[in-house]
């Protein structure tokens, strides 16, 4: 498939000049939930990438049909169709997975980036575009979900994937875990931290004084 | 604007919430087997690795463990009286008219209430004595309600493993429960004195004696859940009247 210029942009921009965390700041609720280990990151980038590329292809297709008075609720109810797709097929191939994702993946629903792509993006556009715009913010959400959670994996309990890298007490190791990662503020500062890095390096993504 | 009149909205409302529903009624239907298979799968691998058959967090397919239970005998315990009853644990488990209330001073995992019937689980070794009998037990820590497997050696009082696969402590701290490293260490220990009361609890510091765990380093609260939780089902309102039956061979396995 051969992407014209305006479903390029619509794939490329949110993965870094658009990003939704850093950037349009949406989606943090499951970012902070679900980022203490990498597996899980991983799975939740994908299952959002999902939901957010093929909600954005179902409310792009009946765009012309949609009614303004009930636009939202129609954009919920096709979300909700795929988040509800996605929780059923990781139930049936990946039980461990779902286990640990537990509720997270039926909020998906509620993360903001999902529900705002279609009610910013894919409403006014066609089709291919908003699949594009679907997967790349799907994939600018996880891949700040992925970096926050290596830092909070390998500092809070030592591992990548759930590989050991560091050692810890608990296990007869030298690394004394830190117990702030695992939990939820972690990532609030680590989140502060990127758009802080990336804001003071990157003087574009400043806000216009 | 025809898209804003009412019957407008209506229908597309209505094709559009038709459509979703057949979409996710379909895919409950067709993967509703396989997620039951995995949840059972799931439950066997925690029971197997309760009874020390497999190693923890271990991947094993459904026909390893269907091996691996062929030396095992399911039962279904009636707490009160300690006999083995004619029942399918199927039939237990979708019970909700039996349950006995407890007294507070009773309760001290915090239930309130359970089943007067239990699934156990003995494991017999080749030449058929028991190995190994496993017990469901849950009880509450610091924050949630804990689910695990105790396992008793065939003299029915030493530990041989115990397993907590759901909670919702402290990762870190009381999370640790579930940390094998933690677990192992109430592997041999002593869980009831002759009488058949429990003794066995978490200690501070380090455990000296046959009947001492080590609490979990910052889980005092947790630590305590799991010692009240492992008491209460060793208890006379657990597994008590069973164990004794059980020891004193009142008890015919071949019930089931």
């Amino acid at each position: 498939m051969s992407l014209d210029a305006k479903q390029k942009k619509a794939f490329v921009e949110p993965l870094f000049k658009n990003n939704p965390v850093f950037i349009q700041i949406l989606g943090i609720c499951s970012a902070l939930a679900v980022t203490t280990s990498m597996r899980n990151a991983v799975t939740m980038a994908l299952a959002v990438t999902f939901v957010a590329a093929f909600s954005n292809l179902g409310v792009s297709l009946i765009r012309k049909y949609i009614p303004g008075s009930i636009r939202m609720i129609v954009e919920m109810v096709i979300i909700a169709t795929f988040v509800i797709l996605v929780d059923q097929l990781i139930k049936a191939f990946s039980y461990p997975l779902s286990k640990q994702l537990s509720v997270y993946v039926g909020l998906i629903i509620t993360n903001c980036i999902v529900m705002g792509r279609a009610e910013a993006f894919a409403i006014k556009n066609g089709p291919c575009e908003s699949l594009m715009d679907g997967i790349g913010n799907g994939f600018g959400y996880g891949a700040v979900l992925i970096v926050v959670a290596f830092f909070r994996e390998l500092l809070g309990s030592g591992k990548i994937f759930g590989f050991v890298v560091l050692p810890t007490v608990q296990n007869g190791g030298w690394y004394v875990p830190n117990g702030l990662m695992v939990m939820a503020p972690a990532a609030f500062f680590l989140i502060g931290a990127i758009i802080w890095v990336l804001k003071t390096f990157n003087k574009n993504l400043q806000d216009a004084e | 604007m025809k898209n804003e009149s009412i019957t407008r909205t209506f229908t597309v409302a209505t094709v559009l919430c038709v459509v979703c529903a057949i979409i996710v009624s379909l895919s409950y239907v067709a993967l509703k087997d396989m997620q039951d298979r995995n949840k059972a799968l799931d439950m066997r691998v925690n029971i197997l690795s309760a009874a020390g058959l497999v190693e923890p967090n271990a991947k094993v397919s459904s026909t390893q463990a269907d091996e691996l239970f062929a030396n095992a005998k399911v039962v279904v315990v009636d707490l009160e009286s300690g006999e083995i009853v004619d029942k399918t644990p199927q039939e237990v488990e979708n019970d909700k008219t039996n349950v006995i209330a407890l007294d507070p001073a009773d309760d001290i995992a915090g239930l309130k209430q359970i089943k007067k019937y239990a699934t156990v689980y003995l494991f017999n070794d080749e030449s058929g004595a028991l190995q190994t009998a496993v017990l469901p037990i849950v009880g509450t820590g610091l924050w949630s309600t804990m689910y695990g497997f105790l396992a008793l050696n065939g003299d029915l009082t030493t530990v041989a493993h115990i397993v907590f696969y759901e909670h919702g402590e402290t990762p870190g701290l009381g999370g640790e429960i579930s940390n094998p490293n933690w677990t192992k260490k109430w592997e041999g220990k002593v869980a009831v004195d002759e009488s058949g009361a429990p003794v066995i609890h978490t200690v501070k510091g380090t455990a000296s004696k046959d009947d001492e765990v080590d609490a979990i380093t910052g889980a005092t609260l947790t630590s305590a859940g799991v010692t009240n939780t492992v008491q209460f089902w060793l208890g006379n309102k657990g597994y008590g009247p069973f164990l004794s039956k059980q020891r004193n061979g009142q008890n015919t396995t071949d019930a089931n």
